[in-house]
């Protein structure tokens, strides 16, 4: 049973990490809009930098 | 907000097509809208002070926060955080798509400019509004967030215990050593106790509360039965025993924490979408400087003794006195009386009433310096001590179910003594006993039912401002409305439509558009797409004057358009405008309208067995035909706040729980003490701020919606709390025999919890003719308001 000497802290310690994992993400307020968050990720503006001042109307622009 | 609601994922499931037509719709209204915005701006006064919204964000910059309205799909929110951002000086903006709310920060050192980013956001489409939170939302935020935190920590040290106690529970039937047991009861306590203490402070802190008041609440046999648990199963880990009842005491607190958290973030929804609509239609006011120039201010931000100009077609930002000017005032958002009333210096003119026309120049007075405000003051008092006495329906089960659960564990404890078994035994059985009886289900029973419901009514138009709204609403069998604002539309409209000839009205549509009194608006708002007269002098006191198509037109009094006095007698309630071109002329009839599905919604509610009346603080003659087409026959006219009371009193008398639902500030005092009650989104602060519930929209529906959807609630609850009561009913016997091991403990447990959380999602779905009438009216029309109103209301 010496084996439970180390899956035990092991078990601990990933439980902790998702804890720790959990705080942090609500610390720093991804709980705040969950709704946006799911439609940001579709938001493709990091593949067109150069033209994110462009002055079209943004839906034209973008599709 | 509704269609935000309702679109919340753009896309999915649908044709890729139709996605891009909806957006080039959303797109073409905004354009539509970008432009009434731009001439809307053009009739502001230049400057404006919006210094009171802004504050310090940590590392130099200046925030702001936005409410705004037109977010109908995803891409608003590149197109508004870039239209912010493109402002100068503005470092960060950030949407808040759920919320609807935009946080603009602006560089260390730059000059904030939120009037620019208005004026940016307007040219768009969007109308952002500022916005402050106040203080209960940002308590609630505190509040919640704690909440999560504890329930992480439970779910945590939950699901770890339980890895433990399963290798326990298995290795007791198996070939576990003494010595890995107790290893492993060690690593539980290790978990269990800082996790208990940590992620039971809510329950903890409630249960010292109502102990120092003397009472009994929930929480105080959830701290007893955990702390017993903890401390048995500690005891029975020291005397190496084969059973502890860590992982119980755990996950009981695991359970109990998501239903606080879901009855939380339900209220925190709610107060969220109130707060956003408080912004839209928060007032501004034009306060007049030192040096005599006019500086747009939120009406927040006018205190007692500053002079503020309010001209025609604006509402009175504040209470005060009249210092110079005369006007015709609409007071119907006050009093009900829907004849205006001309007001000359030194009288006290009350915040919500509507200029007609002329000019006042006022002083703000401090609230409640009149006689009116003061006894609206009192009996709003006297209101909300009279509600305090309601005791929710889960605070009843617990009144009866604490005292219960105690005796059934001191009784055990004692009945096992007196049969012969040892105190350790007793003991062991009676922590089970408690552990059992824990109200699990009865604690998830009404707020998983609260949640869904108020989701569902929410989707409905119904906005829930308390907690124990529903149940109060399912217990109402009488509903009393106000007449002015809630059995009619808040906004007067032409009654004679056609019996005015055509090329009149389009005369005087034209003519409307150029004009701000109110009544004109009802006839500009009938005739949308017009374009405005061309050569249009105002003449005051009397109308206004235009060229329409090569002839003369006039608009205004009817002795202004040659018409006798005579002619214009018609029925009270009534006002009369009159149109001529060239040498025809005509008279339209202007007056509230009764909400289009009034006389459906009065007969459901009828149907489904509920006393109606009408309670009105206007003239006995303009109520008694709205009494009559509605064939309600209790009905009471002129009545004061204190005589709306004495009325909701002398019905409660008689046994029923009257519903008010009404709009004025001289219904506060009623919607304070009624029953429960619903105010319209158009009406006074005051008395949204009284009522329980708010519901969006033009038609009266919602209101037969939140009552069958409360009734609907109301009915799951009671079964949720039958459920809970049948499952003590056969565990607690098995808990007193002692047959009850941990095992059987974490079982029954969960099983009841999931069964509870189940059946509360049926309350998405209500029935009943008050719910027919809801339906029959969303089909013709969604359950929010045509944008134009929000548009007038706020200026």
């Amino acid at each position: 049973m010496t084996v439970l000497l180390y899956l035990v802290p092991a078990a601990l310690s990933l439980g902790l990490l998702g804890l720790a994992a959990f705080m942090w993400s609500l610390r720093t307020g991804q709980y705040d809009d969950l709704d946006g968050a799911a439609v940001r990720v579709l938001s493709d503006d990091d593949l067109h930098d150069d033209d994110a001042r462009d002055p079209r109307p943004h839906g034209a622009g973008r599709r | 907000m509704a269609t935000g609601a309702q679109m919340r994922a753009p896309g999915f499931g649908l044709p890729a097509r139709e996605v891009v037509a909806r957006e080039a719709a959303a797109r073409e209204a905004r354009a539509a809208r970008a432009g009434a915005a731009i001439a809307d701006a053009g009739a502001q006064p230049g400057a404006q002070d919006l210094s009171l919204f802004l504050h310090e964000a940590p590392g130099g910059q200046v925030e702001m926060a936005f409410a705004i309205e037109g977010i109908d799909c995803a891409a608003c929110i590149d197109e508004i955080e870039d239209a912010a951002e493109a402002e100068p000086g503005v470092a960060q903006a950030r949407l808040n798509y759920t919320t609807h709310r935009l946080t603009v920060a602006w560089a260390a050192g730059a000059e904030p400019g939120p009037a620019g980013v208005m004026a940016a956001l307007a040219g768009r489409g969007y109308r952002a509004y500022p916005f402050e939170a106040d203080r209960v939302e940002e308590s609630e935020r505190g509040a919640s967030r704690h909440l999560l935190r504890c329930l992480a920590v439970a779910g945590f040290a939950a699901m770890n215990i339980m890895l433990l106690s399963v290798s326990v529970w298995s290795g007791n039937l198996s070939d576990i050593t003494p010595e890995t047991r107790d290893l492993f009861h060690w690593l539980s306590a290790l978990i269990a106790l800082p996790a208990a203490a940590y992620a039971g402070q809510p329950f903890y802190q409630s249960a010292f509360r109502a102990l120092k008041a003397r009472s009994l609440n929930m929480d105080v046999p959830i701290t007893l039965g955990v702390m017993l648990a903890l401390g048995v199963s500690v005891f029975e880990t020291l005397n190496h025993a084969r059973d502890a009842y860590f992982d119980s005491a755990v996950m009981l607190l695991f359970f109990l924490l998501t239903g606080r958290y879901l009855d939380q973030a339900m209220r925190r929804r709610t107060r969220a979408e109130a707060g956003n609509l408080a912004a839209l239609r928060a007032t501004s006011a034009n306060r007049i400087g030192a040096d005599g120039s006019l500086v747009t201010v939120p009406a927040a931000a006018v205190k007692p003794g500053d002079e503020v100009m309010v001209r025609a077609g604006e509402r009175v930002p504040v209470d005060g006195r009249v210092l110079s000017g005369t006007g015709a005032v609409d007071e119907s958002l006050v009093t009900g009386e829907t004849l205006p009333r001309t007001f000359a210096a030194g009288e006290t003119v009350h915040a919500g009433a509507l200029v007609q026309d002329g000019a006042l120049r006022l002083i703000a007075t401090a609230v409640g310096e009149d006689t009116f405000l003061q006894e609206i003051e009192r009996l709003l008092d006297r209101g909300a001590t009279a509600r305090g006495r309601y005791v929710r329906l889960a605070d009843r089960a617990a009144r009866l179910y604490a005292p219960m659960v105690h005796t059934t564990a001191a009784l055990s404890l004692a009945g096992w003594l007196i049969a012969g078994a040892s105190l350790h035994q007793a003991v062991l059985i009676a922590v089970a006993v408690l552990i059992i009886t824990c109200p699990c289900a009865l604690a998830l029973a009404v707020p998983a039912v609260q949640v869904v419901a108020a989701g569902a009514l929410m989707r409905r138009g119904v906005l829930l401002n308390s907690g124990d709204a529903l149940e109060r609403l399912a217990e109402a069998d009488a509903v009393a409305f106000d007449k002015t604002g809630t059995l009619t539309l808040p906004e007067p409209a032409i009654a004679n439509r056609d019996a005015v000839p055509a090329d009149l009205m389009a005369a005087a549509g034209r003519l409307a558009h150029a004009s701000t009194h109110p009544l004109a608006r009802a006839i500009a708002a009938a005739a949308p797409d017009a374009a405005p007269a061309e050569e249009v002098r105002e003449v005051a006191g009397l109308g206004i004057e235009g060229m329409v198509g090569g002839e003369t037109a006039r608009l205004g009094s009817p002795a202004f358009c040659g018409f006798d006095e005579q002619d214009t007698k018609g029925a009270s309630g009534t006002s009369h405008v009159a149109v001529s071109l060239g040498e025809r002329r005509a008279l339209i009839e202007i007056r509230q309208a009764l909400r289009p599905d009034a006389g459906a919604v009065v007969e459901a509610l009828r149907r489904a067995g509920r006393h109606i009346v009408i309670l009105s603080g206007d003239r006995r003659e303009a109520v008694a035909p709205v009494a009559a087409a509605l064939r309600v026959e209790d009905w009471w006219g002129g009545a004061r706040p204190a005589e709306k009371i004495a009325v909701l009193e002398s019905l409660e008398a008689g046994g029923r729980n009257v519903l008010m639902v009404g709009d004025g500030i001289n219904d506060a005092p009623s919607l304070a003490s009624a029953h429960v009650s619903i105010s319209p989104i158009t009406a006074a602060d005051v008395a949204r701020a009284q009522a329980d519930a708010v519901f969006l929209g033009e038609r009266l529906a919602p209101v037969a919606a939140a009552l069958a959807v409360a009734g609907k609630a109301r009915a799951l609850m009671r079964q949720n709390l039958a459920i809970a009561v049948m499952y003590n009913a056969v565990a607690v016997p098995l808990a007193i025999a002692g047959a009850v091991t941990p095992l059987v403990a974490a079982l029954a447990m969960s099983g009841s919890s999931l069964l509870v959380t189940l059946n509360a999602l049926r309350a998405r779905r209500a029935a009943g003719p008050e719910m027919a009438v809801f339906e029959a009216a969303t089909f013709e029309a969604p359950a929010s308001g045509p944008p134009g109103r929000t548009r007038e209301d706020a200026r």
